[in-house]
């Protein structure tokens, strides 16, 4: 078989145990949350027979073992429970939510990478310099940043102060009608149905929120590319080719640049895991109606099934993102899967 | 062809300005092959670097001519230059592997090269690789055009570094330590590779080395450099046999060669006489079918198949062949760091097999047989120093505390020649010299019976070899030690020892005494050896 | 050839040239030269001694109550009386601000603390002595991994209640696996090397090369993964008190403070959420500062 294929399709298999443990792990958690859901479900004129009816019902009285079991019977199903605040099933809320926390991270992302990439290959080539110096300070200073706090600053400036940026409230400007649906993705169905006003709109609120996630994202990206492309151009393989009479941009794009891209795909992974945890935050803070301002409600309504799917959704789709990233790695360094240590 | 004159070259550091190479000159004619000769810190490779101009940030050349055929090399502009490199000018470095990037394939490698210097083009650049992987003798060039660098060997990765350099039919070829880190049969080959290369193009080219001996064989002239500068230029011949300068005669000396006796490789000032030393007739060591299995990912791995010999007490056995013949896990079983899967260790009567290495620090025997390792730089803990770093067999093995402890720790810098002022240093602010001096102390401090040398001297300047190696010689005199010295250096166990085990692929070979072994080998392997060893002319009676 | 003839000590023939005496350098010696070399790392060094004074003395030198509320000077700008400016109860910003220092350097000192203990045993052992210790461990680091780490200790601390010590259990579990893979990985290197494999035939057991030798030399790299993860469990705290989770009003603590303040931000009140922040940057900047001179202070190769 392939070797390449081979190396692939093992990491498939690494997979499975890790999605086993946080499946483990999401049930263990809000099986330990506060509050009574029986009694919440049963409502407030219940007396102790209905709530222990309502608790049978549920299926609560069964020993965790089969409460496991259960669980992950619905889950293949595609069942992850019932808000109790809502009374709506928890998959079809999340489903609904999630394109607007996914539009938002991966603006924030792409703007991200492409400020901090650049930036950080260009410290590395001009080492001392006045960017070398800008870009180190930015990578200390941007990891000190809360990103609660950036948001609530950046609002106060460009939205308080400034005027420029619309009110924090949320994806769309109230006046205007979400596009029809076809991704959940504002920008690009707004583009698809040609409604222009529509499309600037959404830009316009994203602005704040994603330059807040951004400017999270910069520093860690551009402290790994300076450091990988440094690495790469003190490289041995790099004095051949110069040695070889290669030109500079050869040198620079074709093979340090490349070679150096390795480390910051593993980078990227941690940073998203970071990015989907700030997401929570800068949720909140923009009343950007996404998942993690789902999550937060349902935690201080101790809405066990809600914050269950969350934190499963958040996993499976960190755990697929760690696949995809892997994978793309794979395919850039030929010596994975050949007895790679 | 290429002119030098008072090159001067500095580095901008921390601490000032370093001064690197402080007026070199030499020349290189057509068809001809230079040695530059000098032990680490010379400046030998840094020259060269200058003189193509790939020089690290804050190198530069301060001073001095470098004209190649007509064009200044100092002044030329940085484009001029990439135009020169590859095409007139060709290097080869170290450590092939690490100079082939490891995630593009070494036929594209090679088509970059073409393509660059518009020796090829888009449809016939395949082609032209091809044709430039043949004139190195690769075989089934086709197949390996797509092998990426870590699928190969250390010697095809150099043949494709070869290829790379020579692709584009350069006038100039520079050899920085090609075969620094090769076995000695691999750095044969690619010698002969690269000499008959050269002289086919009837190219110039000038070759890099500490090895005095290698550059003896291979070139027409040789530079000997020091500090930076040149201390004497000549015929190889004439300055292996009347070496003027103090230094090349200290260099001379040392190379180890044939018929020279240890004691030779000193310079004649301190050369006292060989300390004479019993050797029984009685085996202090005896090792009996001794093999080690490890479970690979694709089948088991028989690194030792059955091994027998037997160290006297008193004797020095050589261990040689190349690496992965299995001489540094044999060495590891003896020393009881690894655990053999069968086979019988015998030391003073006790089979040392049946006890395992886990918990063989609180043996008795512990403090019986000791090692002195290879890398010093590897083998001394950053964070202790040497004091520190003697003291710790005295502390767990012979219990010592307090002043009985730091006067045996003064005795034993003084038995291995090392400055008293030292003992409060750390390794990084040790030469490699003193570094080495500290590991054999610590290695002698509990009075072994038996020593392991691992490569003692393989990571040093050949001068300091010389001294560490004549150190050796007295102390397993004076303390009545037995050694093992493991080697890849066929001179330097043949000057050390009395018997020769040599390894091939987990066995022994062929077995028996030195002076037997190394003038008429019975096994063709062994025979491969010597003959692949560089043999470096005759120096006149000093 | 019985007669051992008297050898010449090796001091004369062979031995190295006298070397000058070394000054030896003790360990605050060396301190304050990393400090001199370094004007970045003396500038972290100020910085931390400001926050240090400002937990341990800042309680009893402030010039308000940070609990005290006071209606009638509800949300007053900064002015000479309130150099921070009042919050919405009444309650003088700075005090509350000076005083919080104290809780969350707390927090992520013993959440820190907790974690590098933890993560370093586990993660010598696994890469010293590997075998099923090792692929156990890597299983429990890669499912505690796969969550989004702020989103697991929304979750545990969630799970297990709304207290102090929760938050820093929490904080401390999802840093465990920072530890415990750069030890794993730097005992990894040098478990074959040299001095290990002399400290052994110096006649030390597994154990005693493994915490005596090995792992002092782990110690630079973890120093600056120390520093920023103490900026982290700062961050992390924080976050958490934002979204409602861990410290509980009238509690002062950083976070609670920006987001008791974000309310007013849109109607201009700035000084009650941007104050708090700067001080949660300031914390952070510092320990992100603080990891190279760390380094470079426990780094024998520094020492001259």
């Amino acid at each position: 078989m392939n070797r390449r294929l081979r190396a692939v399709l093992s990491r498939l298999a690494q997979a499975l145990p890790v999605i086993l443990g946080v499946v483990l792990v999401s049930f263990l958690l809000t099986r330990a949350l506060p509050g009574d859901p029986a009694a919440y479900f049963a409502g407030d004129a219940a007396d102790a027979a209905s709530i222990e009816e309502t608790r049978v019902k549920l299926g609560l009285d069964r020993s965790m073992p089969e409460q496991f079991g259960l669980y992950v019977l619905q889950l293949a199903q595609g069942d992850l429970g019932q808000s109790l605040t809502t009374g709506q099933p928890v998959v079809e809320e999340l489903a609904r939510r999630l394109p607007a926390s996914l539009e938002l991270t991966l603006v924030a992302l792409l703007v991200s990478c492409g400020i901090a990439v650049p930036l950080g290959v260009l410290a590395a080539t001009r080492p001392g310099s006045w960017i070398d110096h800008a870009c180190r300070l930015l990578v200390t200073a941007g990891v000190s940043l809360p990103t609660f706090f950036t948001g609530v600053a950046l609002i106060y400036v460009f939205y308080y102060l400034t005027g420029w940026a619309p009110s924090p409230l949320g994806r769309l400007d109230f006046i205007y009608l979400e596009p029809p649906s076809v991704t959940g993705f504002f920008l690009i169905d707004a583009a698809l149905a040609g409604d222009a006003e529509t499309w600037f709109a959404a830009l316009r609120q994203l602005i704040l929120p994603a330059a807040t996630l951004a400017l999270f994202t910069l520093a860690p990206i551009a402290r790994m590319t300076r450091a990988a492309m440094l690495s790469a151009l003190s490289s041995d393989y790099i004095r051949t080719a110069r040695a070889a009479g290669l030109t500079s941009r050869k040198i620079l794009f074709g093979y340090a640049f490349r070679n150096a891209l390795l480390p910051v795909v593993t980078t990227l992974g941690m940073v998203f895991s970071f990015t989907l945890g700030a997401n929570v935050l800068v949720e909140k803070v923009f009343a950007w109606p996404g998942i993690g301002s789902y999550a937060v409600e349902a935690l201080v309504a101790s809405d066990y099934a809600a914050v269950q799917g969350f934190v499963l959704c958040m996993a499976l789709l960190f755990v697929a993102l760690n696949l995809v990233i892997d994978l793309a790695y794979s395919m850039i360094d030929p010596r994975i899967g050949f007895d790679s240590k | 062809m290429l002119t030098i004159k008072d090159l001067a070259v500095s580095f901008r550091t921390r601490r000032g300005e370093v001064n690197a190479v402080r007026g070199v000159s030499f020349e290189v004619k057509e068809g001809e092959t230079l040695g530059i000769v000098g032990e680490s810190g010379s400046g030998k490779s840094v020259t060269s670097y200058a003189l193509m101009r790939i020089l690290d940030a804050g190198g530069r050349i301060k001073a001095g001519e470098a004209v190649y055929s007509g064009v200044d090399l100092k002044r030329a502009s940085e484009r001029d230059m990439q135009g020169l490199r590859g095409r007139e000018i060709s290097m080869i470095f170290q450590n092939p592997r690490a100079a082939l990037n490891p995630i593009r394939k070494v036929g594209h490698q090679i088509e970059d090269v073409l393509r660059r210097h518009a020796r090829a083009d888009a449809q016939n650049a395949r082609a032209k690789a091809i044709e430039a992987m043949e004139a190195v003798k690769i075989r089934d060039a086709e197949a390996r055009y797509d092998a990426y660098p870590f699928e190969l060997s250390g010697g095809m990765c150099q043949r494709i570094v070869c290829a790379i350099a020579l692709a584009c039919d350069p006038k100039l070829l520079i050899m920085d330590e090609p075969t620094t880190g090769l076995d000695i049969t691999t750095q044969k080959a690619v010698m002969e590779l690269v000499t008959e290369l050269i002289r086919e193009r009837s190219m110039s080219s000038i070759l890099i080395t500490h090895d005095l001996g290698l550059a003896a064989q291979y070139c027409d002239r040789i530079v000997v450099m020091k500090d930076g500068a040149v201390v004497e230029a000549g015929d190889p011949v004439r300055l292996f046999a009347r070496p003027q300068h103090p230094y090349t005669r200290k260099l001379v000396d040392a190379t180890p060669r044939e018929g020279a006796s240890i004691r030779e490789l000193l310079p004649a000032e301190v050369r006292t006489p060989e300390p004479p030393r019993r050797i029984s007739d009685e085996a202090l060591l005896s090792v009996r079918d001794l093999v080690k299995t490890y479970a690979g990912k694709s089948g088991p791995v028989h690194a030792v198949k059955g091994v027998s010999f037997d160290v006297k007490a008193g004797q020095s056995v050589g261990l040689v062949g190349e690496s992965g013949c299995g001489k540094s896990t044999t060495s590891s079983m003896v020393v009881r760091l690894l655990d053999p899967t069968s086979g019988r260790i015998l030391f003073a009567g006790e089979d040392l097999a049946k006890r395992p290495a886990a918990g063989f620090a609180r043996d008795p025997m512990r403090a019986k047989i000791q090692m002195v390792f290879q890398d010093a730089t590897d083998s001394l803990n950053p964070r202790h120093t040497s004091r520190q770093t003697i003291a710790e067999p005295l502390r767990a093995m012979a219990g010592l505390k307090g002043r009985a402890r730091a006067e045996r720790i003064e005795e034993l810098a003084d038995l291995v020649g090392l400055p008293r002022p030292l003992l409060d240093r750390f390794p990084h602010q040790l030469s490699g010299g003193q570094k080495a001096r500290v590991g054999i102390a610590r290695a002698i401090a509990v009075n072994p019976a038996f020593l392991v040398l691992d490569e003692p001297t393989a990571a040093l300047d050949v001068s300091i070899q010389a001294i560490v190696l004549n150190l050796l010689v007295d102390l397993r005199a004076r303390l009545g030690m037995s050694y093992l010295f493991v080697s890849h250096d066929l001179h330097v166990v043949r000057l050390l020892c009395d018997h020769v085990v040599v390894m091939k692929g987990g066995e022994i070979v062929e077995q028996g005494p030195t002076e037997q072994v190394m003038t008429a080998p019975a096994d063709p392997y062994t025979a491969e050896l010597l003959e692949a060893a560089p043999k470096p002319p005759a120096r006149d009676a000093a | 050839m019985n007669t051992m003839t008297e050898i010449p000590p090796a001091k004369t023939a062979l031995a190295e040239p006298q070397a000058p005496p070394v000054r030896s350098k003790g360990a605050l010696d060396h301190v304050i030269y990393v400090l001199r070399d370094n004007p970045v790392t003396l500038l972290a060094f100020a910085m931390f001694a400001v926050l240090m004074a400002a937990a341990v003395l800042g309680p009893s030198l402030v010039p308000y109550d940070p609990l005290a509320t006071n209606a009638s000077e509800a949300l007053q700008p900064p002015s000479a009386a309130h150099w921070f400016g009042t919050d919405n109860l009444g309650r003088d910003v700075f005090s509350r601000a000076v005083v919080a220092t104290r809780l969350d350097l707390l927090i992520s000192v013993a959440a820190v603390a907790l974690s590098f203990v933890i993560g370093s045993a586990l993660g010598a052992a696994a890469g010293y002595w590997g075998g099923w210790l090792d692929i156990a461990l890597s299983r429990v680091l890669d499912t505690i991994m796969a969550f989004p780490l702020f989103v697991l200790a929304m979750g545990i601390v969630a799970a297990l209640g709304n207290t102090i010590e929760n938050i820093v259990y929490a904080t401390a579990i999802i840093n465990v696996p920072f530890y415990a893979r750069l030890v794993r990985a730097e005992v990894n290197i040098r478990r074959e090397a040299g001095f290990a494999l002399a400290a052994k035939l110096a006649g030390n057991t597994d154990l005693r090369v493994l915490a005596l030798h090995i792992f002092p030399n782990a110690l630079p790299p973890m120093m600056v993964q120390v520093s920023l993860n103490l900026g982290w469990a700062i961050l992390n705290a924080a976050g958490l008190s934002f979204i409602g989770l861990g410290v509980r009003p009238p509690t002062a603590e950083w976070g609670i403070m920006v987001a008791e303040g974000a309310n007013f931000i849109v109607s201009g009140e700035w000084w009650l959420a941007i104050f708090p922040g700067l001080c949660l940057m300031f914390a952070v900047f510092t320990f992100n500062l603080l990891g190279d001179g760390l380094r470079d202070m426990v780094d024998p190769r520094r020492r001259t």
